[in-house]
């Protein structure tokens, strides 16, 4: 039996007041931003600056950080493409349906930071050289980098700190970067996904087909979104009061949502880069215990949402074999908010949101949003048997909106969609 | 006595010093650490902390004064604990457990040593998925062998790998063994950071089988790219 937490939580529906807690001058944390454009304008690197239209977002630390509506280019994850692809395609579906262009390179691999974190079998400057080898095909392209990944956008904040701070790390990462004839690039800002969801979450709001009313979520903030080099994560004034990162709980709540508050809310998934691979045993049951089992006796919410690889993957596959447990409640469905949003809008669950993919039972949910996931299912094994009948054939992106296709937006509606 | 305690008497002062110094010249090192008041809060927010006998608290004070023998016995045992959330950057005198431990793990890597390699066992696989194909994990990963506990799903996906992965829109994701289609002169690319940042050497110290496919894979495309490997 869990032991109860007698510890203050938000409850739904509680309006938070709106305190001035702005820092003085003198007590600012260093803007990394500011300096990148200053080491910028010395010639020490190309500065990829945010294209327009973008849209101006809040931070921790009470500054401003421009977030590119479109003209992305899409630094997919490991775990999303490789284990719970639907989180990619969501964040695509999305980007279409309000036509917003992006780019979906080749030319891109992996931060590595997973490896890193987990083994440590890599060091400071191949970590710096990955990230801007990254920045610097992005660049090339003129698309400029949307990160889909939390470990990935953490690790490149941790990256740009030590570019922007030791000179003899730049120039050793310029020494590698020049073999391969390309210059030092650095983005005027790192932007995570769950950012451009925040910032177009009312446009979104406005292409939503289900009402989303009935559904009550918890949210999961990922550690390495607003842990790791934390200024200019997004906190916005409106959503806890401006104490918590807004990404995730302010898209749920646009959507209609009902979210609730839980007391292990900053306690970790159990993802342990290397635990999950080969220690599974400790990532389970962290996973379960301190955040599962908490969200149920707390909230026993529909659906738990989260924004990064590695939380949905170890609260979504940990809950299996949790229920051999006898007494262990689980089977919360777990999704990134992307899917969430892009389910709202009337993305098919299997073509789109790839659900088929994810370990605890989602159809409750779906039928609490008024999905039929059955009929949805029998069109996607309709397409797998054309697939089957096809060798070398793949499913479209119209294939993926049949009947289900929504208006697209044009730009100049989601320019000012931010708060 | 314990092995470890029996391994500990057998190592040199001076090399338990020359790794203590490792860690300590690493360019991150004096951006990671400042003291430590010993307040617990890295403690209390650690999620390793719950589950083993690990603590980010004892980290940071033996490294901030400089006890190179429990230094030594931390890098051969509880650093491979951490679970890189990061929570422990709550630290209100401003440290990085987290990263000091990632520095720790680093030196341990790069001098080879045993515990490492026993850390490591069962995970190699993954350094040479990383470090072939530019992505962390693939598809194809998945089977119900090596997920089972990840129930019913597993087996699900593995029968129906192929036909899955082409059913879904993004020309990039049609792969099953990469979580998507890295470009070979992407490739080539990071093959060329591992050779010149010295992570190949790392791994050499690490496992030398791992290193010599690794180096098999790298050096034809690096040389084909006409990448001098001297």
């Amino acid at each position: 039996m869990a032991i109860p937490i007698n510890l203050p939580v938000v409850q739904p529906g509680t309006q938070a007041r709106k305190g001035n807690f702005a820092r003085r001058p003198e007590d600012a944390p260093e803007n990394l931003r500011e300096r990148t454009l200053e080491l910028g304008a010395k010639g020490e690197w190309v500065v990829h600056r945010v294209p327009e239209p973008c849209v101006e977002v809040p931070t921790r630390s009470n500054g401003i950080k421009r977030v590119p509506l479109q003209h992305t280019w899409h630094h997919k994850s490991c775990g999303q493409c490789g284990h719970i692809p639907g989180y990619s395609t969501s964040i695509f579906w999305l980007h279409r349906k309000l036509g917003l262009e992006y780019n979906d390179p080749r030319d891109q691999t992996s931060c590595t930071a997973w490896n890193y974190y987990a083994s440590a079998t890599s060091n400071q400057a191949a970590q710096a050289a990955v990230a801007m080898r990254n920045f610097a095909a992005a660049y090339e392209t003129g698309y400029f980098p949307q990160i889909h990944c939390a470990t990935s956008y953490g690790h490149y904040k941790e990256v740009r700190a030590e570019m922007v701070h030791h000179k003899e790390l730049r120039e050793q990462v310029r020494g590698i970067l020049a073999k391969m004839g390309k210059p030092l690039v650095m983005p005027e800002e790192i932007v995570h996904y769950s950012e451009w969801v925040y910032a177009v979450r009312h446009e979104i709001a406005k292409r939503k087909v289900l009402d989303l009313s009935q559904i009550t979520v918890t949210v999961h903030p990922a550690c390495h979104y607003y842990k790791l080099v934390q200024e200019d994560a997004i906190y916005d004034p409106d959503v806890y009061g401006g104490q918590r990162t807004a990404v995730v709980t302010a898209v749920a709540q646009a959507l209609g949502a009902t979210v609730g508050d839980y007391s292990t809310w900053f306690d970790c998934c159990g993802f342990g880069f290397r635990h999950i691979l080969v220690q599974r045993d400790f990532s389970r049951s962290f996973a379960v215990q301190r955040k599962i089992e908490a969200m149920r006796d707390e909230v026993n919410p529909d659906v738990t949402l989260t924004h990064d690889t590695g939380c949905v993957t170890t609260l979504d596959k940990s809950q299996f074999a949790a229920q051999a447990h006898q007494g262990v409640k689980a089977a919360i469905p777990v999704l990134s908010e992307a899917q969430f949003a892009a389910l709202g809008m009337g993305a098919h669950p299997y073509r789109v949101c790839q659900l088929h993919w994810h370990a605890a039972d989602y159809r409750p949910l779906l039928e609490k949003m008024g999905i039929d996931w059955r009929e949805r299912w029998r069109e996607f094994e309709d397409d797998v048997e054309r697939l089957k009948a096809n060798p070398g054939s793949f499913l479209t992106w119209e294939d993926a909106d049949g009947e289900w296709a929504v208006p697209a937006a044009h730009p100049d509606h989601v320019k000012h969609g931010g708060r | 006595m314990t092995e470890r305690a029996q391994l500990a008497s057998q190592v040199p002062d001076s090399e338990k010093e020359r790794l203590f110094n490792e860690v300590k010249a690493d360019l991150r090192f004096g951006d990671y650490l400042y003291g430590c008041y010993e307040c617990g809060i890295c403690v209390a927010v650690c999620p390793s902390a719950r589950f083993y006998d690990f603590s980010p608290r004892r980290i940071a004070q033996a490294v901030a004064r400089e006890d190179v023998e429990l230094v030594w016995e931390q890098m051969n045992g509880e650093v491979w604990e951490c679970s890189q959330c990061f929570s422990c950057l709550l630290c209100p005198r401003g440290n990085n457990p987290g990263g000091i431990i990632t520095i720790m793990r680093e030196v341990a890597v790069k001098n080879g040593l045993h515990s490492a390699q026993q850390a490591l066992e069962g995970y190699t696989r993954i350094i040479y998925k990383i470090m072939s194909t530019g992505t962390q994990v693939s598809p194809d990963m998945i089977r119900p062998e090596a997920f089972p506990d990840w129930g019913p799903t597993a087996k699900e996906t593995a029968d129906n790998l192929e036909v899955w992965r082409r059913a879904m829109p993004p020309d990039t994701m049609h792969t099953t063994s990469a979580s998507w289609e890295v470009d070979d002169k992407t490739l080539t690319e990071l093959y060329l950071i591992w050779h010149l940042s010295g992570v190949l050497d790392m791994i050499k110290a690490l496992d030398e089988s791992l290193h010599m496919i690794l180096v098999d894979v790298m050096e034809e495309k690096l040389e084909e790219a006409g990448y001098p490997l001297s």
